[in-house]
């Protein structure tokens, strides 16, 4: 167990230098952003001068590895637009974006397992039909239409929810939630759900798919022919085995509600990591892309990571087999 | 004395989108208690199906569309689901072909057998771990305070099986039904389970349907073999007698192509042909196409169960006679 964890931690280490290394890059690929930084009439000097400042005359192996000693620390470097250290902009906008994600990702398991599990189990059943129907809806509408179509129906007809923005925020040293509040639920719900949509109706169908094939397996007629009730043959073995695929698909879509939510939060002007990476890619600012970047990649390889250990715990199968000595 | 199991007529049907298919067709068997009762048949002959819808787990759209069964006197083809199913695991134990996909993979085995023990009786988690060790020493596997807590997958196929056979057996049933309990496995291990089996019936005082297409092994388990062809009885009687002198051309088929080192054939003979398709069944007798006795009455008429001679019954035309050879 420790030996498995160990060997991911030094694999994930691994592909965070990598994306160190293309994240760095991206510097050299973009002109000087010295002459972004300073106006026309600026002097030589006063250029050279901010070279030495931003560390740009040092060979590039030593800026590389100055660049990861800071980043490590959190240290990015200061945004080329805005003149503001980037770790104070993240430290602004992650909050709320990684609120919309998980609560998006909770919503898509909370209702799309369920639903999946309830459309497996009894196919013939008319509410199976209508959540089927309904999420062939979800899959094919784009996000942005389906935000749009919300805002337009709960906030500006039914006028029940706010339609952009953040707030009724309570901070908790440093880290700003909507969570604590029914005003901050108001407008996290919403962009929350436009987010969680594709996910939740992907999970329904994985859920239902993977449960009919686990209903018609020989380990369930077994259970069936032992007289085990249909509730613990349904929940305790048919749901558990489908969780494996559920968790790599999920660990696959948190990903990609990273990616959504950048639409998601330009549609609901929600102010988190999404519209500062849209702005910085306007104003090539490299430091903001470059740490986006690193940013995303950690979150992966967090996940990953997750996912792994989440197998390790579901499937017996996957554990090393270090105790099975003598078992066949 | 009442049978342990009585069947009568049961048939089995599945609507399907051109017309009914009937698989099991009006099949008559019963079992006394400490009996077993062989039912052999090549692939295909309903055998499984059998087996299902006496337990009542028939796969809709597939349904018992006659007949009764009859548990120790009383009729258990009607019964509610849930109430079938406190009879499932407890009353009638079952035990499948494949002992690789029996178990749940995610669940130790120790588990597996406490749900079970602990779904039919009141017994508290102690009680059912002790009874569950218990039980997997006597179906023969060694350290089983160890092995209780190990998963399906760290335990070889024939270990597997006995431990099918522990949980089938777990809560004392009358009756065990047995499909193809052997064919997944190589044969030494074959010998052993088939062993451990008759030991553990002989004990319990149970009585078994064991099902398998293998007439070799059912002549040195069953007291009574039933042979089926195309989801109908073709023939029935007491062991000795239905494998010494066969009365239909079919059985005797199947006796001939038994591999046996004691009168070696150059060649196995193979009954000619296949199975018809259920489908799409001849008129008259189904096995008259393979048939080397076949004449034209056979295509006319299909032919009853009748009373060949001692216990036997066959539904042939023109039965062969003690001694004969098709
Ligand atoms: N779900 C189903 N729908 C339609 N026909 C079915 C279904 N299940 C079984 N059958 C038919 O019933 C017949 C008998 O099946 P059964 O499984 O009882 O055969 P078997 O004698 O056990 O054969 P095997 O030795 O291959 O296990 C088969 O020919 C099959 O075509
Ligand atoms: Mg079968």
């Amino acid at each position: 167990m420790l030996a498995f964890i160990i060997q991911r931690l030094a694999q994930s280490i691994l592909v965070m230098l990598v994306v160190g290394l293309i994240s760095f890059s991206l510097f050299q690929f973009v002109g000087d952003p010295v002459n972004n930084m300073v106006g026309q009439e600026a002097t030589i000097e006063q250029r050279e001068a901010l070279r030495e400042k931003l560390g740009l005359n040092d060979p590039i192996p030593v800026r590389f590895i100055k660049w990861v000693g800071l980043a490590v620390q959190g240290d990015f470097g200061l945004s080329y637009r805005m003149g503001m250290p980037v770790a104070d902009l993240i430290a602004q906008r992650l909050p709320a974006t990684l609120e919309l994600v998980a609560l998006s990702a909770v919503m898509a398991l909370a209702i799309g397992v369920p639903m999946g599990v309830y459309t497996g189990l009894h196919r013939h059943a008319w509410l199976s039909k209508v959540f089927l129907t309904v999420s062939l809806i979800g899959i094919s509408i784009p996000t942005f239409l389906i935000g749009i179509l919300m805002i337009l129906f709960f906030g500006v007809w039914l006028g029940w929810l706010p339609t952009f923005g953040r707030r009724g925020l309570v901070d908790l040293g440093g880290w700003e939630t909507s969570f604590l509040t029914l005003e901050g639920w108001s407008y996290i719900i919403m962009p929350a759900f436009t987010l969680a949509l594709f996910q939740l109706t992907l999970i329904m169908r994985l859920v239902r798919a993977e449960m009919l094939e686990v209903l018609r397996t020989d380990f369930i007629k077994f259970a069936r022919a032992r007289g085990l009730k249909s509730r613990s043959i349904n929940f305790g073995h048919a749901l558990k085995n489908t969780l494996v695929p559920v968790i790599t698909i999920m660990g696959l879509q948190i990903g990609s509600l990273l990616a959504f939510s950048i639409i998601t939060e330009t549609v609901f002007q929600w102010p988190g990591m999404g519209l500062l990476i849209i702005q910085g890619i306007q104003f090539v600012d490299i430091p903001i892309m470059s740490s986006y970047l690193v940013l995303i990649a950690l979150f992966f390889v967090v996940i990953n990571l997750i996912v792994d250990l989440l197998y390790y715990a579901v499937d017996p199968r996957l554990r090393v087999e270090r105790t099975a000595g003598g078992a066949h | 004395m009442t049978a342990v199991l009585d069947v009568q007529g049961l048939t089995v049907e599945f609507p399907t989108r051109r017309g009914t298919l009937t698989a099991v067709d009006h099949i008559s068997f019963s079992i006394g208690e400490g009996e077993v009762l062989g039912v052999v048949g090549e692939s295909g002959a309903g055998k499984s199906l059998t087996g299902t819808a006496v337990i009542g787990l028939l796969e809709p759209p597939g349904r018992i569309a006659a007949g009764e069964v009859r548990l120790a006197g009383k009729r258990i083809d009607n019964l509610a689901y849930e109430e079938l199913r406190r009879i499932r695991g407890r009353e009638i134990g079952m035990v499948f072909q494949d002992p690789l996909t029996s178990l749940n993979p995610l669940y130790t085995v120790g588990r597996q057998l406490m749900e079970t023990i602990r779904t039919h009786t009141d017994m508290g988690e102690k009680a059912a771990r002790d009874r569950a060790i218990e039980m997997l020493a006597e179906v023969g596997i060694p350290e089983p305070r160890r092995r209780i807590d190990q998963y399906p997958h760290q335990f070889s196929g024939g270990m597997r099986q006995r431990v099918v056979i522990a949980i089938a057996l777990l809560a004392r049933p009358r009756l065990i039904i047995a499909d193809e309990p052997t064919t997944a496995l190589d044969v030494t291990i074959q010998s052993q389970i088939l062993k451990l089996m008759r030991q553990q019936i002989a004990e319990k005082g149970a009585s078994m349907i064991l099902i398998t297409h293998d007439l070799a092994v059912v002549s040195e388990m069953a007291d009574h073999i039933t042979v089926l062809y195309c989801g109908k009885v073709v023939e029935r009687g007491r062991t000795r007698e239905l494998i010494e002198t066969p009365a239909h051309p079919y059985t005797r088929g199947l006796i001939d192509s038994i591999p046996d080192t004691a009168h070696r054939h150059d060649r196995l003979r193979q009954i000619p042909g296949s199975i018809p398709d259920i489908r799409n069944l001849p008129t008259g007798c189904n096995f008259r196409d393979r048939c080397p006795r076949a004449q034209a009455l056979c295509a006319e008429r299909e032919p009853d169960l009748a009373r060949q001679h001692a216990t036997l019954w066959a539904a042939c035309h023109f039965p062969l006679k003690p001694g004969e050879t098709a």
